[in-house]
């Protein structure tokens, strides 16, 4: 890398008043070819253009991006980072992005600030515990760390959650991971930007694709407000509008796109430690280091691709908070925003080929994809590099939805007795 | 080199300085302590607006200090020379007030009433004192005057923009550890630590036109819009009217012959005395959404003492649809951007206008006065009258053709044309400014620079348009070359702008622009002239940073104050990459304080357009996002705390089960009796004896909670052959049939019984947890799918009591009960129905039975549930029947292999996967889910399937959840093949018993698998599901 970040190089670089830092990514006109180009400069383009790069000796490689690289969900979302989910399928790609969180700040040279903080998910009935202890089963036998608290517990480990027994509905205890955690959203989009970069990547933003052209049932390239650029392999990586891009190719996806919500107080000192998730009482919670409390629930209820929302789910949210820490009453909303989210029947994702010869998609990671980002990116790398799926997502195919053969993942979808 | 290591040397010249402080504020601790209420030195004896004869004492930082009713904190605090009001956000610099109002960056407080009762981050310049009012300085340590955190100046050259993504990254490890730290360091103000006593309200509102904004384009929009004679809603978010008109100087602009303040009163008096038009003071509107629909918030009491308060509501939100809007919401003075002008005593010019105007406050005793166009004189014609001195004028343009700066010169005020600040010093409050020369194009300075003494230097760099709420709503914004600001470019036809809020300044042209857009919105021809005085006004330049004569990197010109964002931090995120206005907002946090940029936004923009060579209207802005200002969690909760959080439901008979004992279970928003104890009883041990009792004599349940779907229609039946699974065509009126509904992708979604009560008519049950989806998915399907079905529902949940006997006595019991039935198994077999009588209280009978021994469930009308119960109760004393909850429901049933949606089932279970094949009908054209169950998948041979489980020892009970293997390892991972969905120990068998869905499960029987916990391993045997009398025979016993 070009020029290592380091307490030392701030030093340095203070003597000179920071005059001297190089640019974090170059600018680059398109050129008129690529090997491979990837559509969407969000965290999962940015880090399928770095693995594509680094692993699999690629350098004639485009990131195209149709606003500021980051500025789809990837600098929205609530960063919460885990990966205890049910399936062995889930629980084998979200845990392969959680080891390369581990390491990803020193693998880039750039502070993601990934913080293992713990994300605990709360129960509030019996299918609540039930459906929590399956899970926590399921993740101890699939070597992934998870442990169940009691209403005692889960004071003592987040003093600040009401745990009294008299609330409408009464905490009864709450799985944890905690290797879980946290990261800075836009550190994932920059270190990787950075990163990929450096190894001759070209990161073109303010160009938005507008057309693909095929060739039969092959890839020729894509028309951009940039102009056209030639390429025998796409990768999509363009989240809420993920329907739109396909439909460009002729293609149909099984999914739906949502404004989902956020919000922020106004910073204040530290006050909870760990991040909070609840679907009974449907909200979650966590605090950036900033201070700012960092609360987000459901999505809205009409396809959209606004990026607004309405006030009654902020509204319904809040309540949520409130119902669980009183003590938030008085705290007061900073910013509110939303984003636009791709969610699949089955709430996985697709990384996968498509029935068009190079042309591929990752996409439908709906409200929670921020998390598999630098696993995403990885194994759509590999997706696209060696013409077939990883094994981690082989069966994140988009066949699925033909065959049957899902990986259902909304955990609380079932009904209660 | 040698440079770096002089600006660190000044930075620990701040250290000293303050240690040094701290010795001599130790040593006046005591002073001041005997001092204790401090005096009003810098309050005019007279004018202002402020209520003299209301003297309020209020403590800041521990001092006591006193006020009058009507000032705000900052005023009360600057009549008593308090500037000092707490530290910035990362390099911990003293800051002092530096506006007026909403737009305050750096006044931030913590106001405490007591743990439940504190509000951080509250600005001065809007909370209004009241006797008893007590508030903190935040983010210092040990106090405001004397803050270890300032050491983090020191560290400044090296924690530029950014910084964090540059280190803390070794050991790889530790960023945990360094996280504590950075945390601990930044936030500001504490959240309260126990619970909120005050309440909060909603309101609901509808009106004609909306209007935002009390200045005088939102007076005179309001004065034209009574016109209508419609209702008419105007807010503003300050406690009094009149925008900054209020404190306007009073010599200066007259209106029909009135001082502005004489002309507010007079039209507040004409608008309040309309029926047509609501005021409301202390409104903020936070949000405006698409077609008119604004929330805002009214703060109600938090200006009042605890006294006065006492069980009023703090604050309510309002939900306003509005027809038309007017947006009034004038504009912000800007800043000027230069090194160190962040010093306390550094102000806004326009808030110094208030100040000694509105709250005959004088700021400061030796003024200097910086400027870029003439409204600043206004401000020095103002002091300069009540015997403040103005030091001098520094002004940026070379001249002004207006009537004040000449008005100014009249008056012996020194006026320093084509000058430039270009450095402040004084650590806690400024003490002088250096000036310089500007060159011809305004890039650099020339000459020789000179200091001048001062207390207070006022700055004005011009004002912007408060375009927030125009953009909320989707409005579009065009960038005004000649006069650096975005104004209002398109609009939706039910809204416009006016005043300074659309780019329209000077007193004359806002009221007579207002007048007529207004008219011409509202379709009235009203013309009321007015007569107006005002100075004209020269021309105004703009310079977005300003020049230095030092290396930039040394210098800090602030763009954002709380966040401690300088112009070098922008440029260095320019020189890195981050180009884009987003990035070097989330890169340097520009713009992302608690005033979300209003006072530095604007400098930040511009100085990005002029590093970049971009016009500004190509740069764009950032987006606008609600609420304007911050909204309290508790406002826009309302009401909805504590027990009103989520409805509660409760059955007709809840009070009885209450009254003997029941302990409850949250089933949705039910409250469902879970099991009756008995003395000293454990749950355990409750439900092994009501299970007990259900089988062996009677049992009682209350299965009111059910979802109950009436249907009728010519094409009911065909609805249900598409809703179910099976056939539905050929049941006989009078006669019970079990259904399982399916998802789209054939997964199992719902099930119940559905009764056929006549040719066009069916009564059907749903799960608990599952009504309202149900009853929405259907009414989903009928009318965007089959709207050719003649179908109508009507949910009835809530409109029966169920209660279900069930035991071998039922009968008996029944026959009791209910006289005018013959309960013969010839008359009334198994899967039937009849309509009864309770004494007079018609009710249904349906014998089904989900516990497998002889059961029956009478269905009455609500209010009757308790009496029926009652009855069954009296009627089953000799049999000794015993009321059963949930708990051993699910027991029962699960002796009898019966499954529960939503516990067997979690949405990837097909019917067939539950063995239950015989309930998917061959024949039929079509049902929901039934192309997904000839998916590849889902015909597969080894999926999931249902199979029952008992442990090898018959005393060990599995827990609900556990996995299931086939081959235990010493380590995961392992493979597992399935999970115990239900687990009890049958008291009627005498051994424990669970269902499982595993891989393959139908031919597993018999086979050994392993259960691994934590702690040990539990081998278990796969078994038939259905563990208690295969043949049916009890449910004809
Ligand atoms: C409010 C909110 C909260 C969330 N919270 C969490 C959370 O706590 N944890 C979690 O794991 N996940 C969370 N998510 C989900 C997560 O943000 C996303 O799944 C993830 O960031 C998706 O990353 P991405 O790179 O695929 O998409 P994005 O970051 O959206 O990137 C897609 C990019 O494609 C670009 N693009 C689109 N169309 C075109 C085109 N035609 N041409 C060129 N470029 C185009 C877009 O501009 C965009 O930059 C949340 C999402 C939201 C909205």
């Amino acid at each position: 890398m070009r020029n290592k970040y380091s307490i030392f190089s701030l030093i340095k670089n203070s003597f000179t008043y920071h005059e001297n830092w190089q640019r974090a990514w170059k600018d680059p006109e398109p050129k008129s070819f690529y090997d491979v180009v990837i559509v969407g400069g969000g965290g999962h383009g940015l880090a399928t253009a770095y693995y594509l790069a680094k692993e699999h000796n690629l350098i004639n490689i485009a990131v195209v991006e149709k606003g500021w690289i980051g500025g789809g969900n990837t600098g929205r979302n609530t960063t919460i980072i885990r990966s205890n989910y049910l399936w062995d399928a889930s629980a084998g790609l979200y845990d392969h992005a959680l080891k390369i969180w581990e390491n990803l700040s020193q693998e880039l040279n750039y502070n993601v600030m990934f913080s293992q903080r713990g994300v605990m998910n709360l129960a509030h009935n019996q299918h609540d515990v039930r459906e929590l202890k399956r899970r926590t089963h399921a993740n101890r036998l699939n070597g992934i760390d998870c442990l169940w608290l009691d209403t005692k517990q889960v004071k003592e480990f987040c003093p600040i959650i009401n745990c009294s027994p008299n609330i409408r509905y009464p905490v009864m205890g709450s799985t944890l991971q905690k290797r879980a955690g946290t990261a800075r959203h836009d550190a994932v989009a920059w270190g990787y930007a950075r990163a990929a970069d450096s190894m001759g990547v070209d990161i073109i933003q303010n160009c938005e694709v507008k057309g693909i052209k095929r060739k039969g049932d092959s890839i020729e390239g894509l028309e951009t407000t940039k102009g056209f650029i030639k390429t025998s392999k796409i990768g999509v990586a363009a989240a809420g509008h993920s329907s739109v891009i396909a439909n460009m190719a002729g293609l149909k996806l099984p999914i739906e796109s949502k404004p989902l919500q956020a919000l922020v107080s106004e910073p204040i000192k530290p006050i909870i430690d760990t991040v909070v998730m609840s679907n009974a009482v449907h909200a979650y919670v966590s605090q950036s280091d900033k201070g700012e409390l960092v609360i987000g629930a459901g999505t809205d209820a009409y396809i959209s691709y606004t990026q607004k929302g309405t006030h009654e789910i902020v509204e319904g949210t809040l309540n949520a908070i409130l119902e669980l820490y009183p003590i938030f009453s008085r705290l007061r909303m900073l910013r509110q925003w939303g984003g636009v989210v791709d969610i699949c029947p089955d709430a996985s994702p697709i990384i996968s080929k498509t029935s068009i010869k190079g042309l591929y998609f990752n996409c439908g990671w709906g409200t929670g994809g921020f998390k598999a980002t630098p696993g995403s990116g990885h194994l759509f790398a590999h997706t696209i590099a060696k013409n077939e799926p990883h094994g981690l997502n082989a069966a994140f195919n988009i066949n699925r939805f033909v065959s049957g053969d899902l990986v259902d993942e909304h955990g609380a979808a079932a009904v209660a007795h | 080199m040698k440079d770096g290591t002089m600006s660190m040397d000044v930075d620990v010249g701040l250290i000293w300085l303050e240690t040094h402080q701290m010795i001599k504020f130790t040593s006046s601790i005591k002073w001041e302590k005997s001092q204790k209420i401090m005096s009003n030195k810098f309050r005019l004896s007279s004018g202002g607006q402020i209520n003299r004869t209301e003297r309020i004492s209020f403590k800041f930082n521990g001092k006591t200090f006193y006020g009058f009713k009507g000032d705000t904190l900052a005023s009360a605090l600057l009549a008593n020379g308090v500037h000092l009001i707490g530290r910035s956000f990362k390099y911990h610099r003293p800051r002092g007030i530096f506006s007026s109002g909403a737009e305050e960056t750096n006044a931030l407080v913590q106001v405490i009433k007591d743990k439940g009762k504190t509000d951080p981050n509250i600005r001065a310049t809007q909370i209004e004192i009241f006797e008893g009012f007590n508030a903190e300085s935040q983010n210092c340590w040990p106090t405001v005057n004397f803050d270890l955190g300032a050491i983090n100046n020191l560290f400044s050259p090296i924690i530029p923009a950014g910084f964090y993504y540059k280190t803390f990254m070794w050991p790889a490890n530790l960023w945990g550890g360094y996280e504590h730290f950075i945390r601990k360091a930044a936030g500001l103000g504490k959240s309260p630590t126990e619970n909120d006593p005050d309440i909060y309200d909603h309101k609901y509102y509808h009106c004609d036109v909306l209007i935002v904004g009390s200045g005088p384009a939102g007076l005179s929009a309001a004065k034209v819009a009574v016109k209508t004679g419609k209702k008419i809603l105007l807010v503003d978010e300050r406690p009094s009217f009149g925008g900054n008109l209020a404190f306007a100087d009073e010599e200066l602009s007259k209106i029909n012959d009135l001082k502005p303040s004489e002309w507010i009163e007079e039209t507040c008096t004409e608008l309040q005395n309309n029926k047509n038009i609501k005021i409301l003071n202390r409104t903020s509107v936070a949000a405006y959404h698409n077609y008119n629909y604004l929330i805002m918030m009214q703060n109600l009491s938090d200006h009042l003492s605890e006294k006065e308060k006492k069980g009023k509501i703090r604050q309510r939100l309002w939900k306003v649809r509005a027809k038309k809007v007017i947006l009034a919401t004038g504009s912000i003075e800007r800043p000027m951007v230069f090194d160190c002008n962040d010093r306390p005593g550094i102000m806004l010019s326009s808030a110094v206008r208030k100040y000694i105007n509105y709250y005959g406050v004088k700021c400061g005793n030796n003024v200097v006065i910086f400027t870029s166009n003439d409204d600043a004189y206004e401000t020095a014609i103002s002091l300069h009258n009540k015997g403040v001195k103005i030091e001098a004028i520094v002004d940026i343009r070379e001249q002004s053709s207006g009537d004040l700066p000449k008005k100014c010169n009249e008056l012996g005020i020194k006026i320093l044309w084509k000058n430039t600040i270009i450095y402040t010093e004084g650590y806690k409050k400024i003490n002088n400014v250096h000036v310089m020369k500007l060159s011809n194009n305004n890039s650099c300075i020339i000459g020789n620079k000179f200091k001048i003494n001062c207390d207070l230097l006022c700055v004005s760099g011009g004002y912007t348009p408060a375009v927030h709420l125009f953009t909320q709503s989707g409005g579009k914004l065009t960038f005004n070359e000649g006069k650096y600001y975005f104004q209002p470019k398109t609009t939706s036809p039910n809204q416009i702008s006016v005043g300074s809020c659309n780019g329209t300044f000077g007193l004359k042209k806002i009221i007579e622009e207002t007048q007529t857009k207004t008219n011409e919105f509202l379709n009235l021809n009203h013309n009321d002239q007015s007569n107006i005085t005002e100075s004209k006004s020269g021309n105004f330049e703009n310079i977005w940073l300003l020049p230095s004569d030092k290396v930039s990197g040394k210098t800090k010109p602030f763009v954002d104050y709380q966040n401690d964002t300088t112009a070098n931090d922008i440029k260095l995120a320019l020189r890195e990459g981050y180009k884009s206005i987003e990035h070097v907002k989330r890169y340097t946090t520009t713009g992302m304080a608690t005033d979300q940029g209003k006072i530095g936004n604007m400098h930040a923009l511009g100085i990005v357009s002029e590093i970049t060579n971009t016009k500004m209207g190509e740069l764009g802005t950032t987006t606008f996002r609600p609420p304007y200002t911050p909204l309290t969690f508790g406002a826009v909760v309302g009401r909805n705390v504590k027990q009103f959080f989520d409805i509660v439901r409760k059955t007709p008979i809840h009070e009885w089960h209450e009254k003997n004992g029941a302990k409850f279970e949250d089933v949705g928003q039910w409250k469902r009796a879970w099991y009756y104890p008995n003395k000293n009883e454990t749950m355990y041990e409750a439900v092994q004896r009501e299970s007990k009792a259900a089988r062996n004599g009677a049992g009682i349940l209350d299965a009111s909670t059910l979802g109950k779907i009436d249907i009728q229609g010519s094409d009911a039946s065909e609805f249900l052959n598409r809703v179910y699974t099976n056939a539905w065509s050929k049941l006989a009126i009078g006669k019970c049939r079990y259904g399982l509904m399916l998802n789209d992708d054939g997964m199992v979604y719902d099930d119940g019984v559905t009764t056929r009560l006549g040719d066009n008519h069916y009564i059907m049950t749903t799960t608990t947890g599952g009504a309202a989806s149900v009853m929405s998915k259907l009414e989903d399907f009928l009318q965007t799918e089959w709207p050719e079905l003649n179908v109508y529902l009507t949910s009835v949940t809530d409109h029966f009591a169920t209660v279900s006997v069930c035991g071998s006595h039922s009968k008996k019991i029944l026959e009791k009960v209910v006289k005018n039935i013959n309960f013969s198994n010839q008359n009334f077999p198994h899967m039937s129905f009849k309509e009864g009588l309770v004494d007079k209280i018609k009710c249904r009978v349906m014998r089904i039975s989900f516990t497998g021994e002889l059961s029956y469930e009478i269905n009455v009308q609500s209010n009757y549930g308790q009496v029926v119960w009652e009855k069954c109760m009296e009627a089953g004393k000799e049999f000794k029947i015993t009321p059963y909850g949930t708990e051993a429901m699910h027991l029962l049933r699960a002796e009898k292999g019966f499954i529960i949606a939503g516990q067997e089932t979690d949405g990837t279970i097909t019917p067939v996967d539950l063995q239950m094949d015989w309930i998917i009908s061959k024949k039929k054209y079509d049902f929901i889910g039934k192309r997904s169950l000839y998916r590849s998948d889902t015909m597969r041979e080894n999926r999931k399937q249902l199979v029952g489980l008992l442990t090898n020892d018959p005393k060990e009970i599995l827990e609900e959840g556990a996995q299931i293997v086939e081959e235990v390892k010493s380590k995961p991972p392992m493979d597992m093949i399935g999970h115990v969905t239900s687990s009890y120990y049958s008291p009627n068998l005498n051994k424990s018993i669970a269902l499982a869905v595993v891989k393959n499960g139908k031919k597993l029987k018999g086979k050994k698998l392993f259960v691994p916990m934590s702690d040990k391993t539990i081998e278990v045997t796969v078994s038939d599901t259905v563990f208690l009398d295969k043949e049916g025979d009890r449910l004809n016993a």
